[in-house]
């Protein structure tokens, strides 16, 4: 059995090397979310409060804010990575599967964008 | 379009295999994850919205609905944690023994479980101001 597509063998067309692109930026992502998660979790729980003055002051930070765009960006890359594998693998129809993870691409992207701005947001604005 | 090998399906396996059951909990967890994104945005946005915004998440998030969503975050976190570890372990080519193998996922159940119980204690058992 061959793999590849009939229109590969005519345009006598040889591998696109992008084969294993998805899970190399998988692994890459998950290396960065161990030490990225980790901060996350012992910054919150260390800080004295979660009331707005508290927040926002850890988070106009410059390195705060880095991390956590770096945190949202990273986590939303790895995740759509991730559940796009679980379609690919559970939604056999072709038609749902597409619609699918256009939809899913999508809310990732928009969820990625809006962390990015939020954190901005404070991190630019006037300090708390 | 050739006919293209496909990866056999969740049915053929025996479902009792810790191998199996090992690989299903990360997949699983990471999905519950997925989930977590949109509250992590959410919060993200309403810190950014200004004091009566976050006054309004805090008192969403002090929900026992949210409460209970928090700590299966955490249990998913721990877990896909340290699963995750051993796959990038895998990776490397080391550990691929069956004895290694059953080794590690006793392991990465133990270790999971202490995170667990700490970031969970620590999240709503020391001091008041868990979310």
């Amino acid at each position: 059995m061959t793999l590849r597509a009939p229109l590969r063998r005519v345009l006598g067309a040889g591998s696109a090397r992008e084969g294993v692109r998805h899970w190399w930026l998988q692994r890459l992502s998950a290396v960065a979310l161990v030490p990225l998660t980790v901060w996350f979790l012992v910054s919150i729980l260390a800080l004295p409060s979660l009331d707005h003055a508290t927040v926002a002051g850890w988070m106009h930070g410059s390195t705060t804010a880095l991390l956590l765009i770096l945190l949202v960006l990273t986590a939303a890359w790895h995740s759509q990575l991730g559940v796009r594998v679980v379609v690919e693998d559970y939604v056999p129809a072709p038609g749902v599967r597409t619609v699918t993870l256009t939809l899913l691409t999508g809310a990732h992207a928009l969820l990625a964008a809006a962390g990015v701005f939020a954190v901005l947001r404070v991190a630019l604005g006037a300090p708390a | 379009m050739a006919q293209r090998p496909i990866s056999p399906h969740l049915s053929v396996y025996r479902m009792t295999r810790y191998t199996l059951a090992t690989s299903i909990f990360n997949r699983l967890t990471g999905v519950g994850l997925s989930l977590g994104l949109p509250l992590l945005v959410y919060w993200l946005t309403a810190v950014a919205g200004g004091a009566a915004a976050q006054v309004r998440a805090q008192h969403l998030l002090a929900h026992p609905l949210m409460k209970l969503f928090c700590a299966a975050l955490i249990v998913a976190y721990c877990y896909h944690l340290v699963a995750g570890i051993r796959h990038l372990v895998w990776d490397t080519g080391r550990g691929l023994e069956r004895a290694q193998s059953h080794r590690s996922a006793w392991l990465v159940v133990a270790v999971s479980l202490v995170l667990m119980l700490l970031v969970g204690w620590c999240a709503f058992a020391a001091g008041s101001r868990a979310p």
